[in-house]
């Protein structure tokens, strides 16, 4: 099986050419159908893989084809299967082709359904060739892959304004950190000599560069993993990627491109770990933007940004994690939270889509009788992010914290501790104000339905997978999940005290009788705040008053990046425009000018009577004659 | 008695300057196409008096005349230029009724 893992990225490929090729004018509506089928396909070769994986398989690096070779230069298309990947390509396929599903339903009126089912198995494929690279330039290809999927399917309705322009936010903040990954790709060529993750590793174990370079290559990486896992400072594009479809949210959210980020730091484990400080940073940050998209996630009222904000803070928890020396814990958190973060967002889609395309939770309430399904799974799935025991989100954010503290953290534990009760209130707060309550807009009440099983189910597996998925990490710090990946992650864990072999229940039950507590009051809060007014929510926000606007203007970062570095990048674009205009422009169009001018005089010559043709071809060769002539008597040689 | 070189040349170049003359002065498109005809002609004389020269000189076969081959092609590209032209003239004919070359003046720059 594991030999044929390229059949893995190959399936959504095809998927995609035949759909495109085909899609418009014959396929139609089974495109969704054919690409939903690619992906089950694809997932169950990554299953047969993940169980060849776990039965012992060792690291395997499955070789394609030769990509570059020049000089010392090499890079090879092939695929590396180890349990991290392994695990990756498992969530990405399952979790895509759940949302594969769904999107049928939700997508079922779109005029562009054939487009929307040629990218969605792009975007898949693109994943999927990031996850299987095995050198940093292939997964380069499928980094830069998901980016242009990203901005096709987030412009998906380009034909209003805030799609394109959200489709443009996140293209452009993607390519900075896309700057940042080249320059760690092409720094780790010239320091290491080679971009494949064995060889890079390897070197880093053997003889370390100096501390200096390592650093500048983890930044840089660093740098790429904030761009696409929308950390700080470049996370502002996420919330805005909202603009796109709901099944493209839950896709670009639970299983493909914000994971990347994670993936690319928890896959060069080995390069962060020699590069001590930078790893520590990369905790800080993520502890950072835990907590600062967790505040945001508080006062908005659009469901979508709620959960966007909400993946942010999420994130967050996993680049603290790996910054704490748990790469094992940041994996396990990607996996429960793709489950439920894809369920709280295609269980929003599924809200959205009854109740006619509102996403305003203003003018939602009440809709709890009209889509029992949808809300007892959206439950479940809340349940999870606020990491109830014994739902999925519970288990991996207990370890998270758990380790945080452990490895020395102290102040990453406090600062994750209080995001997950800021957690459990914003996903209280929407849940209540969605599903609970008098229905504050009567008309949309009225009309609202439960939506139809093709997207029903898909969130009944979800919800099934995000109560149940944390058990692969149980018992706590020695489960299943934790022995499959040490060895993947094993250098990280040389030097940074991963977590022992044996449970500690003592010490696993205190933690998480701390951060329970704190989720449940963050939940009874928001209940008493939005079911009794106890305090009133509007009494809260004008008590809090310039802090209540600070928040829901989400701290004017983005008028703050309008001012300072779109402006700048906008009057430089005017410079080069001009000079383009100007100098490049004008020097062809003079030329032009100057032979138009030229021809207008030859044009005379022209004169369109016969005998002056005839003249000028007689005296051309009496021309020659007398030329000849001369040369042939001496007369004009000398 | 043999006639000199130097007499067909000088025939053939007055021959020639004649239809050169005539294609530069005439306004007939048709009177043009036969001064044509007399240039073409006049080169073949020159031709044919250069081969019997270079015959007579012995370089080779005195009855080699190959210079007098080029007359004959001469004469059929005479006779296809003629075909064409004609017809050229024919046909700007039926378009305005004049053969007159100075008011067929379309292509003017």
């Amino acid at each position: 099986m594991i030999h044929n893992v390229w059949l893995i990225p190959a399936f959504p490929l095809a998927a995609f050419l035949i759909n495109a090729l085909f899609g418009r004018r014959w396929l139609k509506r089974w495109t969704g159908p054919l690409a939903s089928l690619s992906i089950a396909a694809s997932a169950l070769v990554a299953i047969g893989v993940f169980l060849e994986v776990r039965s012992g398989a060792e690291r395997t690096i499955v070789p394609l084809y030769t990509f570059i070779s020049v000089g010392a230069f090499h890079a090879n298309v092939a695929a590396l299967v180890d349990p991290l990947s392994s695990a990756m390509l498992l969530v990405v396929t399952v979790i895509s082709f759940l949302i594969h599903v769904y999107a049928i339903g939700y997508m079922a009126h779109d005029h562009g359904f054939w487009r929307f089912f040629s990218w969605f198995p792009l975007f898949v494929f693109a994943m999927l060739i990031l996850v299987l690279g095995d050198n940093y330039l292939v997964m380069f290809v499928g980094w830069e892959g998901v980016g242009l999927c990203s901005y096709l399917l987030i412009g998906f309705w380009f034909e209003r304004p805030e799609p394109a322009g959200a489709a443009k936010k996140a293209f452009v903040m993607n390519r900075i950190g896309d700057w940042g990954f080249m320059i760690g790709m092409i720094t780790t060529f010239l320091v290491f000599g080679s971009m494949n993750f064995v060889d890079v590793f390897e070197r880093v174990a053997k003889d370390p560069p100096a501390q200096g370079v390592l650093s500048l290559i983890c930044l840089a990486f660093f740098l790429g993993a904030t761009g696409k896992s929308a950390q700080l400072p470049l996370y502002s594009w996420l919330p805005d990627a909202m603009e796109g479809p709901t099944p493209v949210s839950a896709l670009i959210h639970a299983a493909t491109m914000v994971t990347a980020g994670v993936y690319l730091v928890a896959r060069s484990t080995p390069l962060f770990a020699a590069a001590g400080p930078v790893l520590a940073g990369v905790g800080g940050v993520g502890a950072l933007t835990a907590i600062f998209a967790a505040t945001i996630a508080l006062v908005q009222v659009d469901i979508k940004r709620v959960m966007a904000y909400s993946t942010v803070s999420q994130l967050g928890y996993m680049f603290l994690a790996l910054g704490a020396g748990a790469p094992i814990a940041a994996m396990f958190h990607l996996i429960t939270h793709a489950f439920f973060k894809a369920l709280l967002f295609l269980g929003s889609g599924s809200v959205i889509h009854g109740i006619g395309g509102v996403q305003d939770m203003r003018r939602m309430g009440g809709l709890r009788s009209k889509m029992p399904l949808t809300y007892w799974t959206m439950v479940i799935a809340g349940g999870a992010l606020a990491a109830l025991p014994p739902l999925a989100g519970f288990w991996s954010k207990d370890e998270i914290l758990g380790s945080a503290f452990k490895n020395g953290y102290p102040i990453l534990w406090v600062v994750g501790v209080f995001t997950g009760g800021l957690t459990a209130f914003y996903v209280t707060r929407a849940i209540w104000l969605t599903f609970h309550g008098q229905p504050r807009d009567r008309q949309l009440f009225e009309h609202a339905h439960e939506s139809p099983r093709v997207m029903t189910w898909p969130l009944l597996a979800l919800a099934v997978g995000s109560a149940l998925v944390g058990f692969i990490g149980f018992p706590p710090d020695n489960g299943f999940l934790h022995s499959f990946l040490r060895p993947a992650l094993e250098a990280g864990a040389a030097q940074q005290a991963i977590p022992p072999e044996a449970s500690n229940w003592l010490e696993f039950l205190a933690f998480a009788a701390i951060s329970t507590a704190v989720g449940v009051g963050g939940i009874l809060l928001g209940l008493s705040m939005y079911s009794r007014g106890r305090p009133d929510p509007a009494a809260v926000s004008r008590a809090a008053g310039p802090y209540y606007d600070v928040l829901v203007n989400k701290y004017y970062v983005d008028e703050i990046y309008d001012r300072r570095f779109v402006g700048v990048a906008k009057a430089f674009a005017g410079a080069a425009w001009a000079f383009d205009i100007h100098i490049i422009d004008g020097l062809v169009n003079r030329l032009g000018w100057a032979i138009k001018l030229a021809g207008g005089g030859l044009r005379r010559a022209q004169t369109g009577i016969v005998g002056n043709y005839a003249l000028s071809v007689v005296a051309g060769l009496l021309l020659i004659m007398v030329v000849y002539g001369g040369y042939a008597t001496g007369w004009l040689r000398r | 008695m043999t006639v000199p070189l130097g007499a067909f040349i000088a025939v053939s170049a007055v021959l020639f300057f004649l239809g050169a003359g005539g294609v530069l002065v005439r306004r007939n498109a048709v009177v043009i196409l036969m001064c044509v005809e007399l240039m073409l002609n006049a080169s073949n004389l020159a031709l044919v008096a250069f081969s019997r020269r270079a015959g007579q000189l012995g370089a080779g076969n005195p009855l080699d005349q190959r210079g007098s081959v080029f007359v004959v092609f001469v004469l059929v590209i005479a006779a296809a230029e003629v075909a064409v032209g004609l017809a050229i003239i024919l046909a700007a004919y039926r378009n305005r009724p004049t053969v007159n070359v100075d008011e067929l003046h379309e292509m003017k720059g």
